[in-house]
């Protein structure tokens, strides 16, 4: 049996550096919103899928704390891990309990509090989201060591400068000043980018995205129960998955990420899309630019741009708003930030509303064929995630 | 100049006596957060991480490898597949029939980054380089690359594999080093 599943209910809280509220209350800002949404009691809700990475973060099982504190005790519960995708996991897990028919009302709720640790620490966690004993143990990559690498041979491959990688910041930085829930609502040159210091050479501060806590939550229904609570839903179309080699030395080359090609084709296969016009079918993406290469390689990886011509989209402004394809109208995890667990559910809530109509003015994509992508990357495509959510209801 | 890994040190100690103060004065390690002043309460529990990792099975690698200066890596009896890093079974074959072979010492530098912003365990250490090489035969390695300089470094350029003692700890590792060229 498989089952249309549709968003009825979407909860976002301000991302940022939350030391004003402990992880249930961050939660719960986003789980209220979602219900009032949905129009649902907590007793509705039959299954939850919760997404955190934690490690840097006090409750080691802050899905059940949170869930105690929202008033969810007793729904069926696990916790998801994908890394960076996480949120896309807990959504697909809550998909395929309502798919299955194994329950009518299920939510997915993304968490993430990555400023209850120092920086050091937080950046060692992450550094060790790969391989731990290979290339951590004596070599101390970083997170944004790992999308250095990329950046590096990209931009010795096809000729991209670090301007153009700034570019892509600008952009961001631009959309989030339009987004009250951003952590960094501050539009930026590409001068203040380009003397910004070093990360991780050639990234540097304005490349990365930053340290957030946030969190987000959907409401996901049946068909049949979705037809009850609202009159707009918006269906998950399809979900394509995939997974890459942990040891980046085993990768084949750094100029892309398979495991986030292999997912859009997945995702474009089940939804009778192909990669060759995808930017005809579908309005608003939003994809997984934890640092500026990471959406270069994003454009090219779903389509977007042919190989080695992803940064002539930015150059060209192809990805603003009235361009070719829109991405990252929120501000992106650059700019809106990247709280990792909470980051994969921030993408369906805002891709949700631009499919509403429903976001800021300035920043609300033209919805013409009714369709949005939403690409998420766990690590450096070790995990990968490209989920199609549509206003018309999928043919099965 | 504090290295990285003493100013993460030196923030928490601030931190901790400014509660152990708000300790004495109000009884409970609540201190404010020291951008938004937002309270905070400052854990007084702490745990040290700190891995036992099994090598039993990879001890070649080390003894017979690293300490006499040599990189190995092993290649599956059956399809001849060399797995670097070392694995002891062959997963497509589905054999642990193994054996240990060296790896060539030069090859060309695939891409690189210096890591300036440091993890806490690694914020002892000046920048770093860390690389990807591909060794003649093909196979991949992760290291570090003795050159800190973005201008000395370029994709492509010839490097050789030597083995070295990492201090200050004192164990015997792998890095890359620039073949000078004539």
């Amino acid at each position: 049996m498989t089952r249309n599943v549709a968003i009825v209910g979407t909860g976002h809280s301000k991302f940022g550096n939350r030391h004003d509220v402990n992880m249930p209350e961050l939660a719960w800002e986003a789980i209220k919103q979602a219900i009032d949404e949905a129009g649902i009691e907590q007793k509705d809700v039959e299954f939850v899928s919760f997404s955190n990475v934690g490690g840097w973060s006090s409750e080691g099982l802050a899905s059940v704390v949170s869930l105690e504190y929202a008033g969810l005790t007793g729904a069926g519960l696990y916790r998801v891990e994908a890394a960076c995708s996480s949120g896309s996991a807990a959504i697909k897990a809550a998909h395929d309990a309502i798919a299955s028919g194994e329950a009518d009302i299920a939510m997915a709720i993304g968490l993430e509090k990555m400023n209850e640790s120092p920086t050091p620490t937080v950046i060692e966690f992450i550094g060790r989201a790969g391989n731990f004993f290979w290339e951590f143990q004596n070599f101390g990559l970083t997170f944004p060591g790992y999308y250095a690498l990329y950046a590096t041979a990209y931009m010795a491959k096809h000729g991209a400068t670090e301007e153009d990688l700034c570019k892509v910041a600008v952009k961001n930085h631009y959309y989030a000043s339009l987004n009250p829930k951003a952590h960094f609502p501050i539009p930026i040159t590409v001068e203040k980018c380009m003397k910004s210091r070093y990360i991780a050479w050639p990234l540097k501060l304005y490349d990365c995205s930053p340290i957030t806590d946030g969190a987000a939550a959907v409401v996901l229904a049946s068909e049949e129960v979705a037809k009850k609570l609202t009159d707009s839903p918006v269906w998950i179309e399809s979900i394509g998955v995939s997974s890459g080699t942990s040891n980046l030395s085993r990768r084949d080359d750094f100029l892309h990420l398979e495991a986030g090609t292999l997912a859009a084709d997945r995702a474009y296969k089940k939804a009778g899309l192909s990669r060759d016009d995808i930017v005809k079918h579908v309005d608003v993406a939003e994809v997984h630019d934890c640092f500026t290469i990471a959406e270069i390689l994003a454009y090219e990886d779903l389509g977007f741009a042919k190989r080695g011509e992803g940064y002539k989209l930015i150059r060209d402004q192809e990805t603003y708003k009235g361009g070719k394809i829109p991405v990252n109208l929120s501000g992106g995890l650059k700019a809106k930030g990247h709280p990792l667990g909470a980051t994969g559910i921030s993408m369906a809530v805002d891709l949700s509303r631009q499919l509403q109509g429903r976001v800021e003015k300035e920043r609300q994509a033209d919805i013409k064929v009714g369709r949005a992508l939403a690409h998420n990357i766990g690590g450096t495509g070790h995990y990968a995630y490209v989920t199609l959510y549509s206003l018309s209801k999928p043919r099965r | 100049m504090p290295s990285q890994k003493e100013q993460a040190d030196m923030f928490l100690k601030q931190m901790e006596s400014f509660a152990n103060e708000m300790k004495k004065a109000v009884g409970v390690p609540i201190i404010p957060e020291p951008k938004s002043g937002a309270q905070l309460w400052y854990d007084q529990r702490e745990i040290t991480l700190k891995f036992l990792i099994s090598v039993e099975k990879t001890k070649k690698f080390f003894h017979e490898g690293l300490a006499q200066g040599k990189l190995l890596a092993t290649r599956c009896k059956k399809c001849g597949r060399i797995y670097f890093p070392p694995q002891v079974d062959c997963p497509y074959c589905k054999t642990s029939e193994m054996e240990w072979v060296e790896l060539p010492k030069e090859g060309e530098l695939v891409t690189y980054t210096i890591i300036t912003t440091r993890p806490y365990s690694f914020g002892h250490y000046p920048d770093y380089t860390v690389g990807v090489v591909k060794l003649k035969n093909g196979v991949q390695i992760t290291a570090w690359v003795r050159e800190t300089d973005p201008k000395k470094l370029c994709v492509g350029m010839p490097v050789k594999l030597e083995i070295v003692k990492r201090e200050p700890e004192g164990y015997y590792t792998y890095e890359f080093v620039p073949i000078e060229e004539e």
